[in-house]
């Protein structure tokens, strides 16, 4: 930090008027951009907070209380029968302990199998070991939804048709070749001294994994599921293929299915938006230099 | 490095290796492979299959029947590569022109900039795809309100941005664009940010201009990532369904004008307003999916990939 401060003082020339203008221009572009990126999200959330009047009459106003225009006076746009019908009318709450126990349950088992089989895969010399290796990432490239139709068959037949258990197992198993995939670059960088010395001293393999190489890794664990998070809790296609009754739904199903019900309420329905926005969007906010770090990292290898 | 000679004893093997395969090859390899096999059947009335070699496919291309699959098909096909198209000539040039304000040397509050315009991505297509149907609605009239605003009241069209035939899927398509760019911007960024600044610096002290510098030094080092990129979006495109799903329903209209290869293979999988479900056809639209992706896949690594890395 201090350094480049410190490079800048020195080095700079004096800017010209022209220099000036351009140095501006990226900021100008870049906040426009910005206002694009965030104006939709702000509007839903703003109109969330009003009722059906309100909402057509001043979509662009925030909801207020009170006003200056003619002196002041009280003047309250501010409603919440939209999140209160939200709440009355669907399982909500049901549907936000569906998409945690999932998404939390399938990314455990990503991130517990990956690396037990990157470590594996990567560590010792055996038969078949790139084989196996090739043919676990290339499920990288293939878009599982393509299998749909068998998929069904395969999960009816075992029995857990419409169940969490179904879910979990296709996010696992579409999970593991990206998991694999960016383990393996990590995998590959710890040293194998240390290895080696623990297994001197009599450590067992076990032990080496999960006590010394996966405290190692944790910045690889971290971006496997920076990869892995988002798309588990957003998916919309398997949930409505294999786990679609109101039961085992997931957040962005029941959204889906509560918003095409609810077309015509448009207070209940901007409240739902906002509520399924605000878990992830609201982690996002919360971690989003270490996320883009991650993803940086995952987008170089 | 890999240590290479060590040799485990079989349970540390078992155990670390068979669980995942199991998964793996169970619910990802099986389906696939089944499902272009369940192409070669029409299923029953009482759920037997016969074989029926492939006459499935060829009822892509030219149905006979009065079920018009060759029409809806081609019709789909035709409408995923627009939706491609408008992803290649929108989304991924703004993604590196982001990419490039982002990367400037100095750019103050750089981060916050990179966290913001990646919002979009972090959201569910079905919040994404709701926000915007009810921001074109006429009703509420948000976007008209913003395309009269520059003056462009008369491209406004009377049956709504997604109620009009030839509005429907470019607006779709751009929705699509607004919610991905973040991807191409990072992947874009992480390649920019990787460029050696002395060569940057060379350039300048021979008095190269910001616009000789980005097209004759940057461009060239980010074309391996704008191939990679355009590898994700072709493959993303040709199973897209979400977008469609959301904004326009299962009959993707208005009269199939936003119908592309995913929906229509939902549709014919799992029926839609007159359609009764045709499984055996779903898998046989799947398996042409898998193979045209495969195509643009073998394409980009045998093609294209050597041309892009020239060194």
């Amino acid at each position: 930090m201090t350094q480049t401060k410190h490079k800048i003082i020195h080095t700079a020339p004096p800017k010209s008027l022209r220099d000036r203008i351009a140095g501006v221009i990226p900021y100008i572009l870049l906040t426009g951009y910005s206002v694009v990126a965030l104006f939709p999200m702000f509007l839903i959330v703003i109109n969330s907070f009003k009722d059906r009047k309100e909402l057509f009459r001043t979509p662009y106003q925030p909801p207020i209380w009170f006003t200056f225009e003619d002196g002041f006076q009280i003047l309250n746009t501010f409603s919440a029968e939209g999140y209160e019908r939200v709440f009355n009318q669907s399982p909500v709450l049901g549907y936000f302990a569906n998409s945690i126990f999932i998404t939390g349950v399938s990314l455990f088992f990503v991130l517990l199998l990956g690396t037990t089989v990157a470590y594996a895969l990567n560590e010792y010399n055996f038969r078949g070991n790139r084989v196996l290796y090739v043919f676990m990432v290339v499920g990288v490239m293939i878009p599982l939804r393509l299998g749909t139709v068998s998929l069904i068959k395969l999960v009816t037949s075992l029995g857990i048709y419409d169940t969490h258990i179904a879910l979990i197992l296709v996010y696992i198993a579409k999970g593991l070749p990206v998991g694999l995939f960016i383990l393996s670059e990590f995998m590959r960088q710890v040293p194998g001294e240390l290895k080696d010395a623990a297994r001197v001293d009599g450590a067992n393999e076990y032990w080496i994994l999960f006590a010394l190489v996966i405290p190692l890794i944790r910045p690889a664990l971290a971006t496997v599921l920076v990869f892995q998070l988002i798309p588990i809790w957003n998916d919309l296609w398997f949930p409505l293929t294999l786990a679609p009754s109101e039961g085992v739904r997931t957040v962005t199903l029941g959204v889906s299915s509560f918003a095409g019900q609810y077309k015509q309420d448009w207070s209940a329905l901007l409240a739902a938006l906002t509520l399924a926005m605000l878990p992830v969007t609201g982690l996002y906010i919360v971690f989003s230099r270490q996320f883009i770090r991650g993803l940086t990292r995952g987008a170089l290898k | 490095m890999r240590s290479n000679n060590i040799r485990p004893p079989w349970h540390v093997l078992v155990a670390f290796i068979v669980p995942a395969l199991i998964i793996y090859t169970v619910f990802m390899v099986y389906p696939l492979f089944d499902s272009m096999r369940l192409a070669l059947y029409q299923q029953q009335a009482d759920g037997s299959q016969v074989w029926v070699g492939l006459e499935n496919f060829i009822r892509l291309f030219n149905d006979e029947r009065t079920t018009d699959f060759d029409i809806r098909f081609i019709n789909a096909l035709l409408h995923t590569f627009i939706f491609f198209a408008i992803f290649m000539l929108v989304q991924n040039p703004m993604g590196l022109f982001l990419a490039g304000l982002l990367s400037i040397k100095g750019l103050r509050g750089a981060a916050v900039y990179r966290s913001i315009l990646f919002v979009p991505t972090t959201m569910s297509i079905v919040i994404v795809g709701w926000i915007w149907t009810l921001m074109l609605n006429p009703l509420w009239g948000i976007v008209s309100d913003i395309v009269a605003g520059v003056g462009l009241e008369s491209i406004i069209p009377k049956a709504g941005w997604l109620g009009d035939p030839n509005t429907a899927l470019p607006v779709v398509t751009l929705v699509g664009v607004w919610q991905y760019i973040g991807m191409p911007m990072i992947l874009f960024l992480a390649s920019l940010i990787g460029i050696d600044d002395d060569l940057i610096e060379a350039a300048k002290v021979d008095g190269a201009t910001g616009w000789d510098i980005f097209w004759r030094i940057k461009f060239p080092l980010v074309l391996p990532t704008a191939g990679v990129v355009a590898v994700l979006t072709f493959t993303a495109n040709f199973v897209a369904f979400d977008n469609v799903f959301v904004m326009q329903g299962t009959q993707a209209g208005p009269s199939f004008a936003t119908d592309i290869l995913g929906t229509y293979f939902y549709r014919v999988t799992f029926g839609g307003a007159s359609l009764l479900p045709n499984t055996s056809m779903g898998a046989t639209i799947a398996t042409m999916i898998f193979f045209i992706i495969l195509i643009g896949v073998l394409f980009y690594l045998f093609i294209l990939r050597p041309r892009l890395i020239r060194d």
